[in-house]
C-alpha cells in the first residue's frame, strides 16, 4: 500500500565527486516510514543523515536506488509541496515580519491575502508567537526564530515534515521546551516527521523509531523502536523506560560496552 | 557626564560655529592683504553668487543634467550586466576583466577624445564620461549584493518549489538592493565630478566647469568662485538624494540586521 508509506527508499545511494576521488555519502539505504510516524535519523558527522534528508527533500538527487514519497518521486513531491522543511538555521528573511515570514510559502503558491492571514494567525497560535507576528527576526531570540521557521514549514499543512537539526543551535532549556512543543504539534497535525539530530535524548524523546547511521560510507546500521507507552511530556524524560531506550540507542551508536574492548 | 550624547542644540550649533569660524578666518586672511589675487573675500563671492544666480543656475542645470544622465545610464547598464554576470558564469568571466580595465582607466582622460568624436556641440561625451565613472561602483556593489543570499535561504526557496522569478523578486533582489544603492551613492559623486571636470577639456561652451575655467583664466576671481559654489550645490544635491535613498532602502530591507 503506497498510500500508507510516507517515505520509501530502496538501495538509495549518493556519491559526491571530489578532488581526491569519489566520496560515498550514503550507500544502500533501505527505509520505510509509515504515514504519521515520527522517525529520527541519528549518527556522527559524515554518516549521511543530512544527505538522506536532502535527498527526500529533493535538494540533492540520488546517484543510485529509488526513493518515493507517498508513491511520488521526490521531485514531484517537492513541486507539489507535499512536505515542509526546517533547517538548523532558521533562515528567515530579515526584511519580513514574523507573519510575512510564516506566510512566505503560501505567498509563493498564490494563496489569497485573506486565506493567508487566517492561516498565519492559526500557525502563530500553534507555535505560541501570536504576540510577535509584527516583529522582525532580529528582534527575536534564537528559539523564537526557530519557532517561526517551524510555523513556516507547517504553513501549507504538509503531510510530511522534514527537519534538519532544527534545535541544534539552541540552549538546552529552550531545546527541551521546543521538543515538547514539536511532539504536541506532530500529534495534533498527524504529520509524518523525519527528524535529523545528533542528540540521543532528543531522538528518543520525540521518535517512534530511531534510525542509527554510521559514516564511511554513510549507511543505516540499526533501527530502534522508541515509541513510548505514554504521553510525550516532561514525566517521560524521567521515566525508566526512557532511560532504557536512550541506552539502547547509545549502544547502537557506539557499540555495547562489552564489545568495546574487542573493537580495536 | 560623558561626551557621548550632546544636547540637540549643541549638535546643531557646533558645525555652524566651525563654518562661521572658517569664513571669519578666510575674511581675515583676505583683509590682511597677504592673500593671492585669485582669492577674493567670501562676501564678494556671495555677492557674485546672488547677482549672477540665473547664470549659475543655468550652468548648474546643464552640468547636473549631464551627471544625472550619466549616473542613470551607467547604473542601469551596470545593474543589467551584474545581473547577467550573477546568473551566468561565462558572462562573469567576460565582464570581470572589462570592469577591472574600466576601474583603472583615468576616465576623464578619455574626454578630449570623446569631445572630438561626438562633436563640439554635443553633451554626449560628458554624459558618457559620467556614465563610465558611475558604472564601476554600481556594477561591483550590485554583483556582490546578488551573491549575498545564504545557502539555507536558497534551499528554502527551492524546497518551496519557488520559480526563478519568485526567488529573484523575494530573495535575491531584496538581498542585493542595499548593496546596489550604496553603489549608486558612491557613483553619484563620481558622476558629478566627472561631468564637471569633463567640461575643462572642450565641448560645448556651457556648464559649471566651462564657466569656472573661463572666469579663472580671465581673472574674474569672485565669479569663478561663485560658479564653484554652484558645483558644490550640485554635488550636495546628488549626495543628499542618494544618501536618503540608501537610508530608506537599508531601513526597509534591514541590511544591518543580524542574519537569522
Amino acid at each position: 500500500m503506497t498510500t500508507t508509506t510516507a517515505v520509501r527508499a530502496r538501495g538509495l545511494g549518493k556519491v559526491f565527486p571530489s578532488a581526491g576521488g569519489e566520496v560515498i555519502a550514503l550507500t544502500d539505504v533501505e527505509l520505510d516510514i509509515a504515514a504519521g510516524e515520527f522517525v529520527s535519523l541519528i549518527g556522527p558527522s559524515g554518516c549521511g543523515k543530512s544527505t538522506l534528508l536532502r535527498l527526500i527533500a529533493d535538494l540533492d538527487s540520488a546517484t543510485s536506488g529509488e526513493l518515493t514519497l507517498a508513491g511520488k518521486t521526490a521531485r514531484q513531491a517537492r513541486l507539489d509541496q507535499d512536505y515542509g522543511i526546517a533547517f538548523q538555521q532558521a533562515g528567515l528573511l530579515p526584511w519580513r515580519t514574523v507573519a510575512a515570514n510564516i506566510a512566505l510559502p503560501l505567498e509563493l503558491h498564490r494563496w489569497t491575502r485573506a486565506r493567508r492571514d487566517a492561516r498565519v494567525a492559526e500557525l502563530a497560535d500553534l507555535v505560541g508567537l501570536t504576540d510577535f507576528v509584527g516583529r522582525y527576526p532580529d528582534q527575536l531570540s534564537g528559539g523564537m526564530q526557530q519557532r517561526v521557521a517551524i510555523a513556516r514549514a507547517l504553513a501549507a499543512s504538509p503531510r510530511l515534515l522534514l527537519m534538519d537539526e532544527p534545535f541544534g543551535a539552541l540552549d538546552e532549556m529552550t531545546r527541551e521546551r521546543l521538543q515538547s512543543e514539536l511532539a504536541r504539534i506532530a500529534a495534533e497535525t498527524g504529520a509524518t516527521v523525519v527528524f535529523v539530530t545528533h542528540s540521543i535524548p532528543e531522538a528518543v524523546f520525540l521518535s517512534d523509531r530511531v534510525v542509527v547511521m554510521s559514516p564511511r560510507p554513510g549507511r543505516i546500521t540499526d533501527v530502534i523502536d522508541t515509541r513510548p507507552g505514554r504521553a510525550r511530556d516532561d514525566l517521560l524524560r524521567e521515566s525508566p523506560e526512557y532511560f532504557a531506550r536512550v541506552t539502547a540507542v547509545r549502544e547502537a551508536l557506539h557499540g555495547a560496552p562489552l564489545h568495546r574492548a574487542n573493537e580495536r | 557626564m560623558t561626551a557621548a550624547r550632546l544636547p540637540g542644540w549643541v549638535r546643531l550649533l557646533a558645525p555652524l560655529v566651525v563654518g562661521l569660524a572658517g569664513l571669519a578666518a578666510w575674511y581675515g586672511f583676505v583683509a590682511s592683504g597677504s592673500a593671492p589675487r585669485m582669492l577674493p573675500d567670501p562676501f564678494a563671492v556671495a555677492d557674485e553668487f546672488v547677482a549672477r544666480f540665473g547664470l549659475i543656475a543655468e550652468a548648474a542645470g546643464i552640468t547636473g543634467t549631464n551627471a544625472l544622465v550619466g549616473l542613470v545610464a551607467g547604473s542601469l547598464l551596470a545593474i543589467l550586466l551584474a545581473a547577467l554576470a550573477a546568473t551566468w558564469r561565462p558572462v562573469d568571466g567576460m565582464t570581470a576583466p572589462l570592469v577591472a580595465a574600466l576601474a583603472v582607466v583615468p576616465i576623464v582622460a578619455l574626454t578630449p577624445i570623446f569631445n572630438t568624436m561626438f562633436g563640439a556641440s554635443s553633451q554626449f561625451g560628458r554624459q558618457a564620461v559620467a556614465g563610465i565613472a558611475a558604472f564601476v561602483p554600481v556594477f561591483v556593489n550590485t554583483l556582490r549584493g546578488l551573491r549575498q543570499t545564504r545557502p539555507v535561504q536558497r534551499d528554502l526557496f527551492r524546497s518551496t518549489a519557488a520559480t526563478g522569478g519568485q526567488t529573484f523578486l523575494r530573495l535575491t533582489l531584496p538581498t542585493a538592493l542595499p548593496h546596489l544603492v550604496t553603489g549608486v551613492r558612491v557613483a553619484a559623486s563620481l558622476a558629478v565630478i566627472s561631468a564637471l571636470v569633463a567640461e575643462y577639456f572642450g565641448g560645448p561652451a556651457d556648464g559649471i566647469g566651462t564657466a569656472i575655467a573661463t572666469y579663472a583664466k580671465s581673472g574674474r576671481a569672485s565669479l569663478a568662485w561663485a560658479f564653484v559654489g554652484g558645483g558644490i550645490v550640485i554635488g550636495l544635491a546628488f549626495f543628499l538624494v542618494t544618501s536618503l535613498l540608501e537610508r530608506l532602502v537599508t531601513r526597509r530591507l534591514g541590511a544591518g540586521r543580524a542574519p537569522s
